[in-house]
């Protein structure tokens, strides 16, 4: 079957029903998705369809109809997306193994919610474990990230909001 | 074996850490004057060239420094790389970090001070003259180890000399180039610069540096001169961690590699007496299943198919050779409160008898905490290749030169014919230490001679097949005096984790095992009376150690305790703890979080604040909690820490270390719990195993003390307050004292 990850297509031969994890991680070689749990609880393979996070070891491969993104789609090292940014600046990562779900979590979050409340994060965030306790700085990043991109749609109209003040 | 084909090794380590090759170099050392071991790194440079440290390695690329302590989440490679690039003057995001080889030259001596029965706030000769003696068995046993929040105070003086050293080196390697002397010379971001601005890098003068004498003890900088000690650095590994590009265990890929998974009697430690795989043999993708130890592997093309595969065979396991019910296993840890289980005695002071019969009142009491698992994030894995006669092992570890060790024997091969490549590891807190997955994977490529196989355990298997926190009872007679705690008795019963896990590990281990009253015997109250005694359950389900070890039990039973005798004589619980501290770094950490939480404010009604104080790893810690109690439980508002590591080496880290010590801490106050039935443990996954997630996260404010006597490690001290600052919150708030863990089989949390 032919799948679509970070913009590139794969041809996998696979059972139906192997989880979309175990694709990626081992036949693709694609490990930034963690497993964790394979029970779709603690969210360290979260991956983006067609930018709704899900749980890949919980997603039968059949069932991908579109497009998936991992976190190696979501940004490079050298070119990080706004979250992974916030991520840095604010040292989140511990063991960092639950960090990619967190990530993914946290950018489908913002894209659907620009400024989100505490208690939008913790509905969007508690499906991620992180067992190092990161979460004080996984808010503090989240809301940077969230305020970064604000930023960066409101310098396009700098102008009106300047003149709204 | 020639030094070439040495070389050729790190190479292949090095490049699969994703480093680059090493094209000649040399490794500066000063601990070979000192201690028994050949320095690792020596074997693996080309002809020519010397070696002389096992932390500073100098190629054409530059310096990679060897942070030979396992990182797994703690930040120690960051602050360890740090105390090299400190003394050998370059920029830490200059420098490769690498786990580098196992090798007894990484011998750990803070680890074993811990040991020593006498408190940390202990500073007599006799107490420091014990310790420092624990640098000689630490070099002869040359175990490479991590945990007991060691690595710091272990490499605090090491590993800057090892900088110091190589620093020393370079400028007289660039003397003897530039014919001028050494003083006329300095280092700095990575080159020896001259008097006319000459530089040259230290890559240029590496094999000069290392035909040079190195002092043995070169002159460190003053700590008022540090460029990088002190200030909070970024984590040397936080892109590669916030991009999915860091490599854990579990990641490892090798070419033509198979996936394997093990399904093991789940009657802990018993035998396998049969197994039936003929269904799981013609399943999709499956290669080979055998008998591995007390279970069966299964080995596939993929880790999933291993697993669905796994989940066909059925077996013929061994009965329990524990008592069945966690009921039972209490009711032995009950049964061990006996003189002929008593195991140690280590503080009996005053009069404790006639102070508690002259008293007015008494309060006696029972605790209790369960069995925990580890339960870190990535479940146990490791890969494994054995091919013309060399395995390498690729695998997340705390104790390398035990891994190397066992997969030496287990192949029957010389340890120089094995290589342990430590990886990243996601989460451990001492689960690990622990070696039967090294053990399984060399069986298994030894099973798969010339293809590599990567071995993953299904969450199941990870939670069902721990070595559990022991589970462990307190018991207690107290009094107190008009404002001050006056007598106490205490006893702890537990099965030694100490026995369990060195005992594993092939270490021998005689006398008592502190682990049992650690977190209560050298809590340093000024109590005129008091004394606590260890009782070993002789029998129990296998246990080892799990962050911050017997504090993680007693400072919950201790410093409850110390709340009851308060509330018993209606003293404030925090003022009582201040006034009655004997220990000036502790009293001040506990002044800090009452400053801080602006404790003895008025709270709405059904809010109530906790404070718990513990001492762990010589480092006093000190919380606050404070808690509401709504319609759908109770909410834990805000936290507040302070902590005192004696030298902040990287304050930012060690605040990482603070509230994830205490998360980690609250997540097994709330809901942790391991139960057996049927010989069996209950829970398997993270739905029935409970952690704390971001809804239920509070706040947390910290202040970092540097009072201490001297450096301290934080990757555990900052979990044994967390159950007690909760519960004494929970009494606070609602009147109900709960002396069980966890919380939540008394209260509901929201």
């Amino acid at each position: 079957m032919k799948l679509t990850i970070n913009g590139k297509t794969h041809e996998v031969d696979v059972s139906p029903e192997m989880p979309l994890l175990w694709v990626l991680r081992d036949e693709l070689k694609i490990h930034g998705p963690k497993f964790g749990c394979g029970i779709a609880m603690c969210g360290a393979c979260t991956v983006h369809l067609n930018g709704t996070p899900i749980r890949s070891c919980s997603f039968p491969v059949s069932a991908v109809q579109g497009e998936i993104t991992t976190i190696e789609g979501l940004g490079r090292p050298d070119a990080m997306h706004a979250v992974q940014q916030a991520w840095v600046e604010h040292q989140v990562a511990q063991c960092g193994y639950c960090q990619s779900g967190q990530i993914m979590s946290a950018a489908a979050l913002i894209a659907n919610q620009p400024d989100p409340t505490d208690a939008d994060i913790d509905t969007a965030m508690s499906g991620n474990l992180c067992r190092c306790g990161t979460y004080p700085r996984i808010r503090a990043a989240v809301k940077t990230a969230a305020a970064n991109l604000r930023g960066n749609l409101e310098g396009l109209t700098e102008e009106a909001a300047e003149g709204e003040a | 074996m020639s030094a070439k084909s040495k070389l050729g090794t790190i190479t292949r380590r090095t490049f699969l850490i994703g480093s680059v090759a090493i094209a000649g170099g040399a490794a500066f050392g000063y601990w070979k004057y000192k201690q028994p071991w050949d320095n690792p790194l020596e074997r693996d440079l080309a002809d020519g060239e010397a070696a002389l440290t096992p932390f500073v390695l100098i190629d054409q690329q530059g310096v990679s420094i060897i942070a030979p302590r396992t990182e797994m989440g703690q930040g120690t490679h960051t602050t360890l790389a740090a105390l090299v690039a400190e003394e050998l003057e370059v920029d830490l995001n200059q420098v490769k970090v690498l786990h580098g080889p196992a090798s007894g030259a990484y011998f750990n001596t803070a680890m074993l001070e811990e040991g020593v029965p006498f408190p940390a706030t202990d500073n007599s000769g006799m107490a420091n003259n014990v310790r420092e003696f624990m640098d000689v068995p630490a070099k002869l046993l040359g175990l490479q180890a991590t945990g007991g929040s060691s690595s710091i105070p272990d490499a605090y003086v090491k590993m800057r000399t090892a900088g110091a050293a190589a620093r020393h080196a370079l400028l007289h390697a660039a003397a003897g180039r530039l014919g001028i002397a050494v003083e006329e010379l300095s280092a700095k971001d990575g080159q020896i610069v001259g008097p006319n601005g000459d530089k040259l890098s230290y890559a240029d003068l590496a094999v000069d540096a290392s035909k040079i004498e190195l002092p043995e003890q070169p002159s460190l900088k003053y700590p008022a001169n540090w460029q990088q000690l002190g200030k909070s650095l970024p984590r040397i590994d936080i892109v590669g961690k916030s991009t999915g590009t860091a490599k854990f265990g579990i990641d490892v890929d090798l070419p033509n590699m198979l996936f394997a998974t093990i399904k093991q009697n789940p009657h802990l430690g018993s035998a396998m007496q049969s197994f039936d795989a003929s269904k799981a043999e013609s399943m999709p993708g499956v290669k080979k299943i055998f008998a591995v130890d007390n279970g069966v592997a299964v080995v596939a093309t993929n880790t999933w198919y291993a697993f669905k595969a796994a989940d066909a065979i059925s077996f013929d396991w061994a009965e329990a050779s524990y008592s069945a019910s966690s009921e039972e296993l209490f009711k032995e840890v009950a049964a061990s409160f006996a003189d002929e289980y008593q195991d140690s005695q280590f503080v009996d002071e005053g009069d404790v008898e006639s102070a508690l019969e002259a008293s007015v009142e008494t309060i006696s009491a029972e605790y209790r905490a369960p069995l925990l698992a580890h339960a870190a994030l990535e479940p146990i894995s490791a890969t494994a290749l054995l091919k013309d006669g060399k395995l390498d092992v690729w695998a997340g570890n705390q104790m390398p030169t035990i891994s190397l060790r066992d997969a030496a024997k287990v192949s029957g091969l010389e340890e120089d014919q094995v290589s342990i490549h430590s990886m990243l590891l996601g989460g451990s807190f001492g689960r690990r230490l622990e070696g039967d997955f090294i053990t399984q994977i060399v069986k298994i490529a030894m099973a798969m001679e010339g293809t590599p196989v990567k071995m993953t355990w299904t969450r199941e298997e990870d939670m069902t097949h721990d070595f559990y926190r022991p589970l462990a009872m307190a018991r207690f007679t107290a009094s107190a005096d008009k404002d001050q705690p006056l007598a106490v008795d205490m006893q702890l019963a537990c099965p030694s984790p100490t026995a369990g896990q060195l005992g594993r590990a092939g270490i021998p281990v005689a006398g008592p095992d502190l682990a049992i009253v650690n977190g209560a015997w050298d809590q340093p109250y000024a109590i005129p009376h008091r004394r606590v005694t260890g009782y070993r359950t002789q029998t129990t389900v296998p246990v080892s150690f799990w962050r911050s070890v017997g504090a993680s039990q007693n400072g919950f039973f201790h410093d409850s305790m110390i709340d009851e005798i308060a509330h018993a004589r209606g003293l404030d619980p925090m003022q009582m703890r201040i006034d009655n501290m004997a220990h000036e770094p502790s009293r001040k950490v506990l002044e800090a979080v009452a400053e801080m939480s602006d404790w003895g404010s008025a709270l709405p009604e059904g809010h109530g604040r906790g404070v718990a104080y513990t001492l762990s790893f010589g480092v006093p810690v000190a919380e606050v909690i404070e808690v509401a109690q709504q319609d759908n439980g109770i909410k834990i508002l805000k936290a507040y820490i302070a902590a005192d590591v004696g030298v902040a080496l990287d304050p930012k880290n060690i605040e990482a270390q603070l509230f994830g010590g205490l998360n980690y801490g609250l997540a097994a106050a709330m809901s942790g719990e391991i139960t057996f039935k049927d010989g069996k443990v209950e829970q398997t996954n993270f739905h029935n195993y409970k952690s704390i997630r971001m809804n239920q996260a509070p706040e947390v404010e910290m202040k970092i003390l540097q009072n201490g006597d001297k450096i301290r490690g934080i990757g555990e001290p900052a979990t044994p307050p967390a159950a007690p600052a909760l519960a004494n919150a929970i009494f606070a708030a609602t009147g109900q004292r709960i002396r069980e863990l966890p919380l939540e089989k008394h209260v509901k949390f929201a």
